[in-house]
């Protein structure tokens, strides 16, 4: 997995490439502690590139996005899934809680 | 054994292998599992339900039956049938018992939503039979992925 930032005005976002599986799951859980450690809480992960994601890989989401979401200081939402990466997502019902965009651009409108 | 049995040519024997009990294997074997069934006729819909599925199998393995990484190896094999594929998963960890895994909730508020729980249920969603059977020296776990009708 290679995994990349970059910092805007209102968001950061976060670009995945590869696989999300428990190997790799804490990189992302790394690199988000530390956006959030510069006090930014409103955050885009860009799936276009995302291969595979794992329940490994959902569980540091539904993590970041508690975190975003706390005292109301941001939101953590998701990017270019793949026909594949959103059937993972309607089976673990993450579709009802994150917000879903179909490109990195839209995401960012959103902010 | 008979080739016809398994519904291919000759082609095809029970490709197996033993991986290293480290998350770093995963990839390894979702790329075994992958070129063993590329001559299937698994659709790329299934092919990704069941590479999941394996996923989840051996992270559960390394996490839960051998209780950390490097404790242990996991052998995998992959027969492929007329009507489906098979995945045999071993490993000499700890038993593991899936009554006791709760059932995720999918429809709760975020604040309710625990972080865990969720990779038996994907592992038992995304494939149609989960088998497993402990003895003394290995605990084996099926995966059954069948194919899909043609109309």
């Amino acid at each position: 997995m290679e995994i990349s930032s970059s910092q805007f005005k209102h968001c950061d976002v976060v670009t995945i490439t590869g696989r999300l599986d428990s190997f790799t799951a804490p990189k992302l859980s790394d690199e988000l502690g530390k956006i959030n450690d510069q006090n930014r809480f409103k955050i885009i992960l860009d799936f276009t590139n995302l291969d595979f994601i794992s329940s490994a890989g959902l569980r540091v989401l539904i993590a970041g996005l508690k975190n975003c979401k706390r005292y109301n200081r941001g939101e953590l939402v998701v990017a270019g899934l793949s026909p594949s990466i959103r059937s993972v997502f309607e089976l673990a019902g993450f579709h009802r809680i994150f917000k879903i965009f179909p490109d990195v651009l839209s995401a960012v409108g959103s902010f | 054994m008979s080739c016809q049995r398994w519904g291919h040519s000759n082609l095809f024997p029970m490709p197996t292998r033993t991986f290293a009990g480290v998350y770093a294997s995963l990839a390894e074997i979702a790329e075994f599992v992958r070129f063993s069934i590329k001559d299937s006729t698994i659709t790329a819909t299934d092919q990704f339900s069941l590479e999941t599925a394996v996923d989840e199998a051996v992270s559960n393995i390394i996490e839960h039956a051998y209780q950390g990484e490097n404790k242990g190896t996991i052998r995998s094999q992959v027969n492929i049938g007329k009507e489906s594929i098979k995945i045999i998963l071993e490993d000499h960890g700890k038993p593991f018992d899936p009554s006791c895994i709760p059932v995720p909730s999918l429809h709760g508020k975020l604040k309710n939503r625990q972080n865990h729980g969720l990779g038996y249920y994907m592992m038992c969603q995304l494939v149609d039979d989960v088998t497993f059977d402990f003895n003394d020296k290995r605990n084996r776990l099926t995966l059954v992925k069948k194919f899909k009708k043609s109309v």
